[in-house]
């Protein structure tokens, strides 16, 4: 077994060592009448060779997202990630590191955090980020505790332009919380008056912008009747790639924001692992959840850097801990902190004109379809458009013809007739000329 | 067997006396300071070359960025040289044994890394129409395959992110069962020996943590869980159990726990951080689970990352199976059908929510499913043997000189030993660790269990081969004689052939500075000038 060094000889001269006379006596705490007497009733091992067949066999039966045209977004993006990143997050000594609890020899890893929280301290415009979380949508539950720690209050308010998975976490969380959660219905166009639901009981307003649907929205009017009513404004965004050409939420008011970061260095991997962006004000930074990285001085003087006020934690608090994470997405953190270091500010500013410059040619495109509405007025590389059909049955055409074409919006509302015929579609710096025009023909034929 | 040893000291245990230069760099040979990038990055230099944006307007409405962002660029070879110099100042398990107990650093193949990049994985999205991914539905389900066939449970739910993600699922299902029944339970029991996270996911719920107390051999005490079950009978939710536990032990009543458990309506929600030791041996299925998370970075092996990612599948038993999360894949003819909304589900189906958006952690189950496959039934029962048999060989290395909490018996995969050995040495615990840093090695886990005072929890896992644990056997035994000869000095200011020194973390806590600012511009006197 080539993973396994230990050989036969090793193993009973070990057993010699420790004196038993075989293995089953150092299981022996195992009562006889639960313990396994046979190999589990699943294939005995396979050789390198035969496991890549296999996998790779599975793997071809899919459609990726490099090979066609491409147009779905909603919450994951297709974006090129220049070819070092991926050597660098495979270096050893970062992929195979645990937490850095020893910080003498994982600073590594611990100036990698440090760096990464400033990056995102600095495009949100708050305070302090943390070193990272689980992805945009369970990075969303925990600023809504967050909120309700720091207000004492347990109502939030979810704009229908948030995410609908995002949405159901939040929902399903505070549900078993025993929270309250007050969901505007879908909102394609920001239209709704959210103003009117924050009152005296709210503890956070939860808006995403761009929303799931395209749109841009003003946070400022938000945050400023949230903080009237003594509650918090948390910002969402599920493509980090827009902050480099729009206002951020920290110059609008936000408390807390909370984005995905997969956009930036990492890839679309069918849902995970991604990487939350979470940040906020220096005046809540001990009821942040998730792990901090601090700088600090060693024996003799010379910078370097710690995991600090873990007394936030669960390791130290356990059950008053203000959250029960363990593990962060260290190593996409990673990624997403040596892309954005290759970008830099210029860098990232041009890839958020050519994503918004795409959607704008793809709009143009789109709207020329006879039969199709585009819904959007302002929004940064994704919109949503009405068909005179099901969009779910278009989709499934175009994909037919080898377009992958957005995400039908029925597919995460399946209850609302009225989004039926919705599209969401996503444009990034990866789509060319021939692929919008591709999609525009194909979609004038299939609604033809 | 000759070995090349050239270039090693010629006695074990003789330091080189060499002189050691000062530095004008403050670099030491290969080892290199690195500054952060916003000490030498710029705002102008970009290292990656777009294509050209011609000629389009903007559609923003009012919502165009007005202020700088303050993200210096580096071009790309400055960026490689960084990031590598970052790396060699992390230890990892690619360098060496890393005994961190209850954390299981095991090798990472590197084909599971490969097998994640093939594009029908890494380049799908999880939005995209299902009919253009049915190979990832059956790499998911057939994992699932693979973790309910070796716990023996009836039903698995994918996605929780993480390992305390996965407790975070698996106890909103008990809570979904209880409503279900029309029950409100407020409890939940939970043994002082458990991880920091079962508590914090009880209380997360608004459950009220009721602990027990462990028995001296590091077991639960039947007889206090008995009584405190008698105690709150009708108002317990369920257990929160390691099995085996963080002391390194099996429970052998976990049988009699489950059934006590069951008997006043309550769930087992095993902890399976440690499932690792008995894969191939036993079945939580056969010892009364509910509801167990399984760690794939600890027990198949994804590599962990600096912190992450995890993924936390958890396995449920028929009476929980109807209440897990969305999504998740149904079988019919057909073929793999995915359930993401309630809308989809059936009336056997009643889940309670979802836990993130999308399927959860795709790049890691195929990284799982490979290390399993590599494996098979065979490799698995004989990796968990070599995990047992690799453990009890260290603690026999060491019991005559540091002290076992609970006795000569025979450990599951970790060996926990506590700090009595250091006893009027005027050496800590931390010391210890630290001075092994200079030996090399990264430390063992300290200070937890919290039922041991000054635990050291050791774990080399299945993938050190007889020599290594050899080596670090005579280490060990060298550091310990040291401290008991009364050499403090190579403890107290340990590390000292590190990166970095003993690290100010009372500081940090106190004053946190958690992002880089800019220095003030430094006044220009005539002798700075000079």
């Amino acid at each position: 077994m080539r993973y396994l060094p230990l050989n036969d000889t090793d193993r009973s001269d070990m057993l010699a060592r420790i004196g038993v006379k075989s293995i089953d006596e150092l299981f022996a705490d195992i009562p006889e009448n639960v313990r396994l007497e046979r190999l589990l009733d699943l294939p005995k091992r396979a050789s390198e060779l035969e496991v890549e067949r296999k996998l790779s066999h599975m793997a071809a039966k899919n459609t990726s997202a490099g090979s066609v045209p491409f147009f779905v977004g909603a919450g994951a993006y297709k974006h090129h990630v220049p070819a070092t990143v991926d050597h660098l997050i495979q270096r050893s000594e970062f992929l195979t590191s645990y937490t850095p609890y020893q910080p003498e020899i994982t600073q590594g890893t611990l100036q990698y955090l440090f760096e990464f929280q400033t990056q995102v301290a600095r495009l949100t415009a708050m305070d302090v980020a943390n070193a990272s979380m689980y992805d945009g949508s369970t990075g969303t539950g925990e600023a809504v505790l967050m909120a309700h720690r720091v207000t004492k209050r347990n109502k939030a308010v979810l704009s229908g332009g948030l995410h609908p998975q995002y949405r159901e976490v939040v929902e399903g969380l505070s549900n078993m919380a025993g929270d309250k959660v007050v969901s505007l219905p879908a909102d394609p166009t920001g239209t709704e008056d959210i103003l009117a639901q924050i009152d005296d009981e709210t503890s956070c307003v939860v808006v995403q912008s761009p929303s799931f649907y395209g749109q841009l929205i003003d946070l400022k009017p938000i945050a400023e009747k949230a903080h009237e009513h003594n509650a918090l404004l948390i910002a969402v965004f599920t493509e980090v790639v827009s902050l480099g050409l729009i206002e951020p939420p920290g110059t609008q008011g936000a408390d807390i924001v909370v984005g995905e970061g997969q956009s930036i260095g990492n890839g679309l991997n069918f849902g995970g692992p991604y990487v939350g962006l979470f940040a906020t004000r220096q005046k809540y930074v001990r009821q942040m959840p998730g792990r901090l990285c601090g700088e600090t001085v060693d024996a003799e003087g010379k910078r370097g850097f710690v995991l600090t006020l873990s007394t936030r934690e669960q390791h130290i608090r356990r059950d008053k801990a203000t959250s029960n994470i363990c593990t962060n997405s260290g190593l996409c953190c990673l990624a997403f902190t040596i892309h954005m270091s290759l970008l830099g500010q210029a860098g990232l500013t041009k890839l958020a004109r050519i994503n918004h410059a795409n959607a704008v040619k793809l709009k143009k495109r789109l709207a020329d379809v006879p039969g199709v509405e585009v819904l959007n007025k302002a929004y940064f590389n994704e919109f949503t458009i009405a068909l005179p059909k099901v969009a779910e049955d278009v989709v499934e055409q175009l994909s037919q013809r080898g377009i992958l074409a957005g995400l039908p919006v029925s597919r995460l509302e399946p209850g609302n007739k009225d989004l039926a015929n919705l599209l969401v579609v996503a444009s990034t710096e990866v789509n060319t000329d021939e692929d919008r025009a591709a999609f525009a023909d194909a979609l004038k034929e299939v609604l033809a | 067997m000759s070995m090349n040893t050239q270039g090693r000291p010629t006695k074990p245990g003789e330091s080189d006396g060499a002189f050691h230069p000062k530095t004008f760099t403050g670099n030491r040979g290969l080892d290199m300071e690195e500054p952060l990038i916003f000490e030498f990055g710029s705002l102008e230099t970009t290292g990656v070359d777009l294509d050209e944006d011609e000629g389009a307007e903007f559609e923003l409405g009012s919502h165009q960025r007005r202020s700088e962002i303050g993200l210096p660029g580096l071009a790309e070879p400055e960026a490689m040289r960084h990031y590598v110099r970052l790396s060699r100042n992390n230890y990892a398990i690619d360098s060496g044994l890393y005994p961190l107990g209850s954390c299981t650093m095991k090798h990472n193949p590197r084909l599971n890394e490969k097998m994640a990049r093939l594009p029908g994985f890494g380049d799908i999205h999880p939005l995209q129409p299902v009919s253009s991914v049915p190979g990832a539905l059956e790499l998911i389900d057939e994992l699932a395959h693979w973790l309910m066939v070796s716990t023996d449970m009836s039903a698995v739910a994918m996605s929780p992110k993480a390992g305390a993600h996965g407790e975070l699922c698996g106890m909103m299902a008990i809570k979904a069962a209880h409503t279900a029944a029309g029950r409100d339970p407020k409890i939940v029991l939970v043994p002082e020996s458990a991880h920091g996270t079962n508590p914090a996911t009880a209380a997360l719920l608004g459950y009220k943590v009721v602990s027990i107390d462990a028995k001296d051999d590091g077991t639960v005490d039947l007889g206090a869980l008995k009584t405190t079950i008698a105690e709150h009978s009708g108002n317990i939710a369920g257990i929160m159990l390691t099995n085996p536990n963080t002391c390194g032990l099996f429970e052998r009543d976990v049988k009699q726990i489950a059934d006590l458990i069951h008997s006043v309506d309550a769930y087992f929600y095993c902890d399976g951080a440690n499932f690792n030791a008995i894969v191939g041996k036993a079945r939580p299925g056969d010892l009364g689970v509910d509801a167990m998370h399984i760690n794939l970075h600890k027990t198949f092996s994804t590599p962990h990352g600096g912190g992450g990612p995890g993924s936390g599948p958890v396995v449920l038993s028929e009476r929980l199976a109807p209440f897990a999360p969305l999504p998740f894949i149904r079988k019919r003819q057909k073929g793999l059908e995915l359930v993401e909304t309630e809308a989809a589900t059936t009336k056997d189906e009643k889940p309670f929510g979802r836990m993130t958006a999308f399927h959860g952690q795709m790049g890691m189950y195929v990284r799982a499913l490979s290390y399993m496959m590599s494996h098979g039934s065979d490799g698995l029962k004989q990796a968990s043997e070599d995990a047992v048999l690799n453990a009890n060989y260290i603690r026999v290395g060491l019991q005559d000189l540091m002290s076992l909490p609970f006795g000569k018996r025979p450990c599951m995969h970790e060996v926990l030993f506590d700090d009595s050995f250091l006893k009027d040495t005027g050496v800590t615990t931390l010391d210890f660790a630290k001075a092994m840093i200079d030996e090399g090695y990264h430390p063992m886990t300290m200070y937890f269990p919290l039922v041991v005072h000054g635990a050291m929890l050791i774990e080399p896992t299945e993938s050190e081969s007889r020599a290594s644990l050899d080596l670090f056997v005579a280490t060990m035994r060298d550091l310990v004689m040291s401290a008991k000869r009364g050499e403090t000095e190579r403890f107290s200011g340990a590390p000292y052939l590190a990166p970095r020194r003993r690290l100010d973390e009372t500081t940090a806590a106190r004053k946190p500075v958690l992002k880089w600012t800019e220095p003030e511009p430094a006044e220009v006197t005539p002798a700075a000038a000079e």
